[in-house]
């Protein structure tokens, strides 16, 4: 694992290289080599098997992070590759042509982070929604609850508790707000 | 193979004619080819899904999935919610196997924030015990339910009854049927009942029996093994091209176990092989989860006997409310019942994860498979072969 | 002065938005739904408008009860053979099989699964509905001949349950189809299921469960809510 992290390394000048597990490793790719990373690990390190590809959006940095998580069936490890992409006009290179399921995540990833995949088959076509005018809809400035409440109907009668504020209440009423903290936290 | 021999196949080798680009030629004005919506809900679908198909007389030359009906924004919604809260919403991506949600939000989050190795162990026991009945009231459904795409309704009536027998020593073990919330951060809810094991070595004799005749209505019949050999064949080269897993797999071939690869929990410590089969088709798909059926019998068995009689069933967890997780990722899987399922999870430090997305078998098999295997078919073997890759609709939408 | 002039490039651009413009008015019209002339098999040549043709373009009407006497020998036909709708909407429609089978076995209420909507009466809406699904719930609804019941299933379909917050799902179904009869829980029990069937028969009997004159009474309010959150309505508004 270490040896193939090295090889990578030298290649292709990984960053922020993090060991999740013995066998899993999180490291990040610059755009332009990612899709030459993955077809290199694909043929030459038997990295055969494509898990899953997923986006994550870092509103604060303004930046989408892409993560392409390869297994390796016979050394039984995890690399699993972040590409971050900037926020304005995303744009990805397509992977489609290196396995045959890639086409639906960047399908899906289209459909709710707005990220172009020029070339991807069908990458137009709606994927879970139909007739959506809104914004993409796993963006973080994106208000679920808000939108709920504008196009649907709410039924009265719902309340929504702070469950921290809520539980000391009922459980102790006369303990003073400012409780003991725990250590675990922060 | 039997389908050549007994049936009649038509040369379809010269329609539809293939444009210069590679796309298919279909004229629909032509009178030539028909346009068919099947589903999403039609009664032979599984979960709610559509199809798009192009049909040549009954023949399909082309066919595309839909899918988006049973779609809740599950990911979405775990964004907002606290890290204990995204439990009970989590296990209901999923309605077949909801146990596997459960463990794996569990452990990412346990993994993330430092507790992995803290679990006691007779609540690893009560896990995976929880995950094999899980397993088992999935196969409960699927293996006859291969039948029941044939109309072979009896092995379905037994299938659901003794699933329900299951569900029942659920309700016992975690007070609910179908949706449990029995794994939480940090162990499980709740010891065995007094007699639970009693009970459930009676319900596993009952299974034991089923399989027996299960194995006559399905194996043993000539209408199953005319329509379901040859049929939907998912090659070995095929696996790695289209990312298929767990009994779809190693039907065709290739043993590949979450359980014996990367084992987790106490799996390493159970006498298991997992079948395999080399044909790779429905038949074989069939066969090789009957087998697994056998097979998490015993295992239950096995955990049964193996499991401490008590034990902690819980780690010092911090206070659920307050609690934070620093910045981190991971990617965790098990083997669910009908393969590899997993979960990619963010942290940001924050009380809220930043990212959740769920990777179901489906997802490959359900969308770029399932088009791919339905050229050529018929439109009575859609529903069989459905069934045979085991589609389920939220785990490709959450 | 001369006029502005405007470059040939510009103008291009210009005509291309006007035509992007256009055409997104009715993008939600696919393209099998338009309107086009087709070619009948002896050569004569037939302008069809796929979603109005096949479609009858009446309202639905209200039906007044005949004499009483008969009206409650029909009551109690009715009650006696509840014929569901074979589409399960959300994850309820698990509970739904272990209903069929000999232990909890609906069929000795006169309940039974039927495929088509033309064949059945009673709608089991199993759970959450996304707005894909609604759709999909409304035309399989309006299509069932009346007098139809609707048995809302799950805590998701009274006021969004869980998923209240979702941008996806509705919250209250009785804005969109009238419902007769509510079953609580997440999820609830098969038995639960059989007490609401034998609600909705008690209801029926009753002369109560006169939902889908409810539908035609007020259609305009009904159609008002489905449409404003049906973004794309590319079908017929009476689809029966």
């Amino acid at each position: 694992m270490k040896e193939l992290v090295e090889k990578l390394n030298t290649k292709y000048a990984l960053q922020d290289i993090i060991y999740q597990r013995d066998n899993m490793v999180f490291a990040t790719i610059s755009k332009e080599l990612v899709i030459e990373a993955i077809t290199y690990m694909r043929d030459y390190e038997g990295f055969a098997h494509f898990v899953m590809m997923s986006c994550a959006d870092w509103i604060e940095d303004n930046k989408f992070q892409l993560t392409y998580i390869l297994n390796n069936p016979q050394q039984r490890c995890d690399v699993a590759l972040r590409v971050m992409i900037e926020r304005e006009n995303p744009t990805m290179t397509s992977a489609h042509h290196l396995w045959k399921q890639v086409w639906t995540y960047q399908r899906e990833i289209r459909e709710a982070f707005g990220i172009q995949f020029p070339g991807s088959p069908r990458v137009e076509e709606n994927f879970v929604l139909e007739g959506w005018t809104d914004k993409p809809h796993m963006l973080r400035d994106f208000d679920t609850h808000e939108y709920a409440e504008k196009t649907y109907f709410p039924r009265g009668g719902r309340t929504t508790n702070d469950p921290a504020t809520y539980m000391r209440e009922k459980l102790y009423p006369n303990q003073p707000v400012t409780a003991k903290k725990n250590k675990n936290v922060e | 193979m039997l389908n050549n021999f007994f049936g009649f196949k038509p040369d379809r080798s010269k329609y539809p004619s293939v444009n210069e680009d590679g796309s298919l030629n279909i004229d629909l004005s032509s009178h030539q080819y028909t346009k068919l919506w099947l589903g999403p809900n039609h009664p032979g679908v599984t979960g709610n899904m559509a199809m798009e198909l192009t049909l040549n007389g009954d023949e399909i030359v082309e066919g595309k999935t839909h899918v988006g009906y049973l779609h809740r924004g599950f990911e979405k919604l775990i964004e907002r919610r606290l890290f204990v809260q995204g439990f009970p919403t989590s296990i209901r991506m999923c309605v077949a196997e909801p146990d596997t949600n459960e463990y794996l939000i569990a452990a990412c989050t346990e993994e993330l924030s430092g507790y992995d190795k803290q679990i006691p162990d007779m609540a690893k026991w009560l896990r995976m015990l929880s995950l094999e009945m899980a397993r088992l009231q999935g196969l409960l459904r699927g293996v006859p339910g291969q039948a029941g795409t044939y109309s072979l309704g009896i092995g379905v009536q037994w299938g659901v009854y003794l699933r329900d027998l299951i569900l029942d020593r659920f309700e016992e073990l975690t007070g609910a049927r179908v949706y449990h919330m029995y794994i939480i951060p940090g162990g499980v809810r709740g010891l065995l009942p007094e007699g639970f094991k009693a009970r459930m070595e009676d319900n596993l004799k009952d299974i034991d029996d089923f399989i027996v005749r299960i194995k006559k209505l399905m194996f043993d019949n000539a209408i199953f093994k005319k329509r379901s050999i040859g049929q939907g064949i998912v090659t070995k080269e095929m696996v790695d091209k289209y990312g298929v897993v767990g009994t779809t797999a190693r039907a065709s071939g290739v043993k590949r176990d979450v359980r014996k690869d990367n084992p987790y929990l106490f799996y390493d410590q159970l006498d298991f092989d997992p079948p395999t089969a080399e044909e790779g088709d429905i038949y074989a798909r069939t066969f090789v989860r009957w087998q697994e059926l056998i097979q998490t019998v015993d295992l239950i068995r096995q955990i049964m006997a193996k499991m401490p009689e008590k034990g902690d069933i819980r780690a010092q967890m911090p206070n659920v409310l307050n609690w934070r997780i620093p910045k981190g990722e991971t990617y965790v899987r098990i083997e669910s019942g009908r393969g590899e399922y997993g979960m990619y999870y963010v942290t940001d430090g924050s009380d809220k994860p930043r990212r959740v997305n769920l990777r179901g078998p489906s997802y490959t098999h359900g969308v770029a498979l399932l088009e791919d295997l339905l050229v050529n078919t018929n439109i009575a073997d859609i529903h069989a072969l459905m069934v045979s890759l085991q589609t389920c609709p939220p785990e490709i939408e959450r | 002065m001369s006029e502005l002039n405007i470059n040939s490039k510009v103008q291009e651009m210009l005509e291309r938005s006007e035509q992007n413009a256009k055409n997104s008015e009715k993008t939600f019209v696919r393209p099998e739904d338009e309107v086009r002339e087709v070619v009948a098999p002896d050569g004569s040549i037939i302008k069809i408008n796929p979603l109005y043709d096949y479609f009858s373009g009446e309202r639905p009407k209200e039906e007044k009860p005949k004499n009483a006497i008969v009206e409650k020998f029909l009551n109690w036909a009715r009650s006696e053979s509840i014929w569901v709708l074979g589409f399960g909407t959300g994850c309820g429609s698990i509970e739904i099989p272990p209903l069929v089978t000999p232990r909890y076995d609906m069929f000795r209420f006169g309940v039974q699964m039927r495929p088509t909507p033309r064949q059945s009466n009673a709608f089991i809406i199993s759970g959450y509905l996304s707005v894909k699904t609604l759709k999909r719930v409304i035309r399989s609804y309006e299509q069932m001949p009346s007098p139809k019941y609707v048995i809302a299933l799950g805590s998701c379909t009274i006021n969004g349950g869980m998923y209240y917050d979702s941008y996806s799902t509705i919250n209250r179904l009785d804005k969109y189809i009238p419902v007769d009869v509510y079953i609580a829980g997440c999820m609830p029990r098969p038995e639960a299921l059989l007490a609401g069937f034998g609600k909705l028969k008690e209801l029926i009997k009753e002369g109560k469960a006169e939902k889908a004159n409810e539908y035609a009474r007020n259609f305009d309010e009904y159609k008002a809510n489905q449409k404003k959150i049906i973004k794309d309505w590319n079908m017929p508004d009476y689809n029966w």
